[in-house]
């Protein structure tokens, strides 16, 4: 066979994915004067972070001066039901700030409180009022903000292109990334001192997902097959309200930001039933009546918070009970309503997109009546295994951020954690890469031979006659996952779901595409799945590891949290380092916590 | 519900017709769920551009029956009946089927001097909601660049992409000049360089806009009166004559880095 041709590239550092953690990485690596260059799946500005709605979470205090780190600190382990790396949880409570002030300075345009700061709303889990937000396209901002310095910097950008495959040197530190251009198909080789990955979710794998098409967790999977650990794979969080109608619209993300302006949660019987559905974990800082929840909004000291505002998981988790129990809308959710709450000026004003979404897609009006709503796969908490100072990861020359990292969050995330930890670990990240590129010497270099079957592997599915087509293996993946990998999981049902990725491993070896390499979507799938396979083994191997409920994680044979099982995360590595080879799990147990932060634990505020 | 006729375009830079798809659709689809069956079933190789389907992302834009518009915004059963339509933008060269080359934006964004505060410890800028809320509108651009593709300056001629920022950008700098923090002056810049003077305020950028942003009337035509304000006071254009070697121009400004 002739040599494969590619394009090469030479950068000190490359940034896998340019969602908010990318772009920040970006920005910080390319102020320390190296050569950086971004490189991403879709256009620039278009990732998923665009999606985020809700706001950033950040203890500023400008609403409630009584919020600090300390509160926030408390109230991300406790979401995280105490699996976080307590390390990551205090960084990114103490720097939230910082970040969102630089965002601010960079041209964000937040909403304002009336003296003129930037103004903070409620939010599942959050003691106070604490998320940034610029009505409910806070990821916009987010995302134009960075991108509009990132490109004022002339910072090198790589757009649409998918990187396949992490190689390393001699010495196993990572040095090179294959990958190609969809728009021509042609392969390209980056080679750089440091990789950061910062390439988001795995949501695609599920039927019902607030997630695009680039969620398919290539991150972590070419992570798992360069060697490295990743932990919590078994918690993914399932968003308690997407949209459920029409059908083609089910999973699309409905913010929490509709609870937090004062939206609640009712079934069939209009019963608002979050009330019966309070922890004890919960119960000391909850509202026991729907007189105290309502008075809530206004008196956050000496009221208990309204249970429609419990973290995410036992939000989603209640839902699936009432419409188990048969209390669900006609379309299989339960209402959210705002409607009869607050008046349709304050809606369209705090909710734009909320509303044009339901108007334009479902037909509602939801200044007048209730949408209907229900759990879709929204968000991964596990991921690359990191260093909590430097977002390292455990194979020299490999960094990750935002979702394709692990630890920050726990078994759980609280809504607006998410796009604080993009910038503050994507910060992290960036000088952690510059450091390590700059104290790494002499040129990086890869193995031809290493590129040239990752070349061959890639176009092998044009030359295959009569294998499956990517879109249908895709399908049979998302059903598998979606109905034994779901939001309630049992051993059995994690067997088979096993088992059945066992199958698709011998399908996805042996898929067919037609056409040509130019921006053609079926092969670009062909390259997807592997990763999705890794990715999905990862998580269901894992879930059937944990034998207890904890966080985004709910065994129905084992329904509650199991001390034993706080003490430590499952790590995953790869034996073999190929998409298909098998997955092996460790007990790596947490780190220990200094005293005067597990006391701030403690705590019943 | 009765099976629907799709007429795509398909093809690349050296060509391409229109290939016809009869195809099922479900209750409440939009264009965008029905291009994805296709691709599903009888066209892997179908290409088109997606991310979000939520109308957040301004990836999937295309002209429909003719029209610019958001593939994953467009209802299946509110457009006439009969076959529908599906073109890729006309204003960008075609890379392949309903996927175009939008890389003019990209290098029109490059372009735009970045915002320029004063200096401040952190925290301490204050702004007030009503004087935020007109940048706000503008920043609610999703980046479809369907205002570029029906802003017939460029759609019509190809060699003002030369010097002609389009109605997206027109909105950036709308946003910078009202920032308020923004130090900088981008009003010479906004003419010689970006090209205002060319929009005749047909106003076909406002109507095609699916977040509902005023781009005539609220962000070009102010800009137009600021650029003109400059430019054709006497006074103003005597001292920039006579201090032209000191004034900080936009241009010398586009090279300073941002704070």
């Amino acid at each position: 066979m002739a040599d494969p041709e590619y394009e090469t590239h030479d950068y000190d550092v490359i940034i896998i994915g340019a969602g908010g953690s990318g772009l920040r990485a970006a920005i910080e690596a390319k102020e320390r004067g190296l050569r950086v260059a971004l490189v991403c799946k879709s256009l620039l500005g278009k990732a998923h972070t665009v999606m985020a709605e809700g706001g950033m979470a950040a203890a500023m205090g400008h609403v409630w001066p009584e919020d600090n780190w300390q509160v926030h600190f408390r109230d991300t382990m406790r979401g995280g039901k105490m699996l976080n790396n307590w390390r990551m949880a205090q960084i990114h409570a103490m720097e939230a700030p910082d970040r969102v002030f630089e965002l601010e300075r960079w041209g964000a345009l937040f909403d304002r409180t009336t003296d003129g700061r930037i103004t903070q709303r409620d939010f599942g889990g959050h003691r106070y009022a604490r998320l940034a937000h610029v009505g409910d396209r806070t990821g916009l901002e987010l995302i134009r903000t960075l991108q509009q310095k990132v490109v004022s910097m002339g910072t090198d950008v790589f757009m649409e292109c998918k990187i396949l495959r992490l190689l390393p040197d001699a010495e196993g530190r990572i040095s090179g990334a294959v990958g190609y251009m969809r728009p021509t198909g042609e392969m390209v080789v980056f080679t750089a001192k440091a990789f950061i990955l910062a390439t988001g979710s795995i949501g695609k794998s599920w039927k019902y997902t607030s997630n695009s098409w680039e969620s398919v967790g290539d991150g972590h999977a070419m992570a798992i097959w360069a060697g490295a650990d990743v932990i919590d794979m078994e918690c993914v969080q399932f968003h308690p309200t997407g949209m459920v109608w029409p059908l083609s619209v089910r999973g699309i993300l409905v913010t929490e930001g509709v609870r937090g302006d004062g939206g609640v949660l009712r079934n069939s019987e209009g019963k608002r039933f979050m009330f019966d559905y309070i922890a004890e974990m919960f119960a000391a800082e909850t509202a026991k009546t729907e007189e105290e929840a309502d008075r809530w909004y206004d008196d956050h000291i000496n009221n208990g918070r309204t249970p429609d505002l419990l973290p995410r998981d036992e939000v989603a988790r209640a839902i699936n009970s009432e419409v188990k129990a048969g209390r669900g809308t006609p379309h299989g959710g339960v209402y959210l309503d705002i409607a009869s709450r607050r008046t349709p000026e304050y809606i369209r004003r705090r909710l734009p997109s909320m509303y044009h979404q339901f108007m334009e897609l479902a037909g509602v009006d939801i200044t007048a009546g209730p949408m209907e709503v229900g759990p879709t796969c929204h968000y991964m908490m596990g991921g690359v295994r990191v260093d909590a100072e430097t977002q390292a990861a455990t194979v020299p020359g490999l960094f990750a951020i935002g979702e394709v990292s692990g630890g920050m969050h726990g078994a759980n995330r609280l809504g607006g954690n998410s796009l604080s930890d993009l910038i503050v670990f994507g910060r992290r990240a960036g000088i952690g890469a510059a450091d390590f590129a700059e104290g790494r010497a002499g040129s990086p270099s890869v193995d031809a031979a290493d590129i040239a079957s990752v070349i061959d592997e890639a176009f092998a599915p044009f030359g295959r006659e009569g294998g499956d087509n990517p879109y249908g293996v895709h399908e049979e993946l998302q059903e598998t996952m979606q109905t034994l990998v779901g939001i309630i999981r049992t051993g059995p049902e994690l067997e088979e779901a096993l088992a059945q990725l066992e199958d698709l491993k011998g399908r996805v070896a042996k898929l067919s595409v037609k056409g040509g390499r130019a921006y053609n979507p079926g092969w670009n799938l062909t390259t997807d799945l592997p990763a999705m396979l890794t990715v999905s083994r990862s998580t269901a191997l894992a879930a059937s590891l944990r034998k207890e409920s904890r966080g985004g994680h709910t065994r129905e044979d084992y329904p509650n949290p199991d001390p034993e099982f706080a003490k430590f995360n499952f790590a995953l590595s790869s034996e073999g380092g190929n998409w298909d080879s098998p997955i092996g799990a460790v007990e790596s147990p947490l780190l220990p916590m200094p005293d005067e932060l597990k006391a701030l634990l403690e705590e019943a505020h | 519900m009765a099976d629907v006729t799709m007429r795509i375009w398909r093809g690349d830079a050296s060509g391409g017709d229109f290939e016809n798809y009869t195809i099922s659709q479900n209750e409440g689809e939009v264009v965008l769920d029905v291009i994805h069956r296709i691709q599903a079933t009888e066209a892997p190789d179908l290409a088109c551009r997606w991310n979000c389907k939520a109308g957040k992302c301004g990836s999937c834009s295309a002209e429909i029956n003719g029209k610019p518009r958001l593939m994953c915004m467009t209802r299946m059963d509110q457009l006439p009946e009969g076959p529908v339509t599906v073109t890729p933008m006309k204003t960008f060269p075609i890379i392949r089927d309903l996927v175009t080359d939008v890389s003019f934006n990209y290098a029109m964004a490059e372009k735009i001097p970045a915002l320029m505060p004063p200096p401040m410890p952190e925290g301490g800028y204050r702004m007030f909601q009503q004087d935020v809320e007109r940048g706000q509108e503008f920043r609610k651009c999703i980046e479809c660049f369907m205002c570029q593709d029906v802003c017939h300056v460029i759609r019509d001629h190809e060699d003002n992409k030369q010097h002609y920022a389009g109605p997206r950008f027109f909105i950036r700098l709308a946003e910078l000049e009202m920032h308020p923090l923004d130090t900088n002056d981008r009003r010479e810049f906004i003419k010689d360089e970006m090209g205002l003077g060319y929009c005749n305020i047909t106003k076909c950028c406002t109507e095609v806009c699916p977040e509902h942003i005023h781009i005539t009337d609220n962000a070009i035509i102010p800009l137009k009166e600021r650029v003109v304000d400059a430019d054709y006071d006497p006074v103003a254009w005597l001292g920039r004559k006579i201090r032209r070697r000191t004034k900080k121009s936009a241009t010398d400004a586009a090279v300073q880095p941002a704070p």
